[in-house]
């Protein structure tokens, strides 16, 4: 056995090499967002401790910056494969049916991941605008978060944007572990589990935030 | 072939894909279908309705059929907007019009992707599958004197998927139902059956990147993990080939 780089190549080029990309990047923000969670629910803890975390986040400089870089790179590759099997999927039935009804084998999250994907794209435009590139000499992160959320508008377009993480990562965990290849049949219906299981832990782990800091202000 | 009116039998209105040939134009035509018995098949409906539209001297409704036992995978179309009909299980000739009401309008359509060609009405070209099949479908064998049975050992539950992978008649229905007309279901099929057997191990490598490689030529789409497939597969053939054909091309591609 030994490295082929020209199959890799031709592995990257194929269906099942960019469902592979979908998958190995979308896995990297799975892992992403239980660190990115696990870092955000310190605000039950209150300002103080809410506020040492980011410093002590922020003292890892270089690393934080390649972790970073990493996850603008994984963004860059997850989207513009996705818009390309997007594209290619739309072609591949040119003549669309006059009548077509679900079988049972879609759900929600299945057959909205390009639009639940463009919309969560949106969000984190929104998203690093008010927590990442805002002004942060003059108060601390726990200031700026009560402050953001004070806005009502806001926090009901981030819970909303949660619902749609939620609904993307339904259906993305459990099909990364099918496009994997580590699926099999007795496994699947405790994958499915799982994967829903993710989803509510995210979307209610991040969506509560705004919900906690709305009473306690 | 009239038959007389009663409980047993139901009247519906059709509106049927008509297309004189690949490159023509098509549009849907509305039959009355009259009398028509719920113990008949979906086919012998199109029969009947057929031998009206000839004594009327028109064109009749163009469609595949075979063996009509559901085992050739011959016939399909697109009944109301499902593969082989509302029914789970079954190929459009074991559907029966007991499953449908007096009064019912229904739609029939070809198979609809950019691999499969509408050749006339309800008929499509699903070489592309052969194709596929011709990539790497097969296992080269020596010819010569018979082997003793049972020489090579099998596990009887690996001889049950393998089993279940191989009931895939190629009908295509699983592409035909895909939201994206992927064909990763009947490739995954094909691709499982042999990755499953010991005979199937010498070319498995070449077999897997050979299948997948003529599969995305063909211009199927990308799998999304939808289940539609599945869930439309006459024979009801689980995605989870899909999940073995990923890894039977994964290994193939990376390790070689």
């Amino acid at each position: 056995m030994h490295w082929n780089s020209n199959r890799f190549i031709l592995l990257l080029s194929s269906s099942i090499g960019k469902k592979l990309v979908m998958a190995i990047t979308g896995l990297g923000f799975c892992i992403f967002l239980i660190s990115h969670l696990a870092g955000n629910l310190i605000i039950y803890a209150g300002n103080d401790a809410f506020n040492s975390y980011a410093e002590r986040l922020h003292t890892l400089g270089p690393l934080l910056i390649l972790a970073e870089i990493g996850l603008l790179l994984l963004g860059i590759i997850h989207i513009s494969t996705g818009a390309y099997l997007f594209y290619q999927n739309f072609r591949a039935r040119p003549v669309r049916y006059k009548k077509k009804r679900n079988a049972g084998g879609r759900t929600i999250g299945s057959s909205t991941m390009p639009y639940t994907g463009f919309l969560i794209l949106i969000f984190i435009v929104f998203h690093l605008v008010d927590f990442h590139f805002v002004e942060k000499a003059d108060r601390s992160i726990y200031q700026i978060v009560l402050e953001t959320f004070s806005n009502p508008g806001y926090t009901i377009f981030y819970i909303l944007s949660m619902v749609v993480v939620a609904t993307h990562i339904d259906h993305g965990f459990w099909s990364l572990l099918q496009t994997l290849g580590i699926d099999n049949l007795e496994c699947m219906p405790v994958f499915r589990v799982i994967s829903s299981a993710f989803s509510l832990f995210v979307g209610i782990g991040f969506g509560s935030l705004p919900v906690f800091i709305t009473l306690i202000t | 072939m009239k038959q007389a009116s009663g409980e047993k039998c139901i009247n519906l209105k059709l509106k049927v894909w008509r297309q004189k040939a690949e490159e023509s134009n098509g549009r849907l035509e509305s039959f009355k279908a009259e009398n028509i018995s719920k113990d008949m098949s979906f086919l012998e409906m199109l029969d009947v309705v057929n031998e009206e539209i000839i004594l009327s001297g028109k064109d009749p409704i163009a469609l595949d059929h075979d063996c009509r036992e559901g085992i050739c995978g011959s016939c399909g179309a697109m009944v109301n907007g499902r593969a082989h009909g509302p029914e789970k299980g079954t190929t459009l000739c074991q559907l029966h019009m007991r499953h449908f009401s007096n009064g019912d309008t229904v739609v029939i359509e070809p198979w609809r992707s950019r691999a499969f060609k509408v050749v006339k009405d309800l008929v499509v070209d699903r070489s592309a599958f052969d194709k596929i099949i011709q990539a790497g479908g097969y296992i080269s064998v020596n010819t010569g004197g018979a082997p003793d049975g049972n020489a090579i050992p099998v596990p009887q539950e690996v001889a049950e998927k393998a089993m279940d992978a191989a009931e895939c008649i190629g009908c295509g229905a699983c592409a035909a139902a895909c939201p994206n007309a992927s064909a990763m279901l009947f490739t995954g099929a094909k691709i499982s059956q042999f990755a499953l057997l010991p005979q199937g191990h010498p070319e498995a490598k070449k077999r897997a990147l050979a299948m997948v490689g003529e599969m995305d030529k063909q211009g199927f789409g990308n799998c999304t993990n939808e289940k539609e497939c599945e869930a439309e597969c006459p024979k009801g053939i689980s995605i989870i080939n899909i999940a073995r054909m990923n890894r039977e091309f994964l290994k193939s591609s990376i390790l070689s």
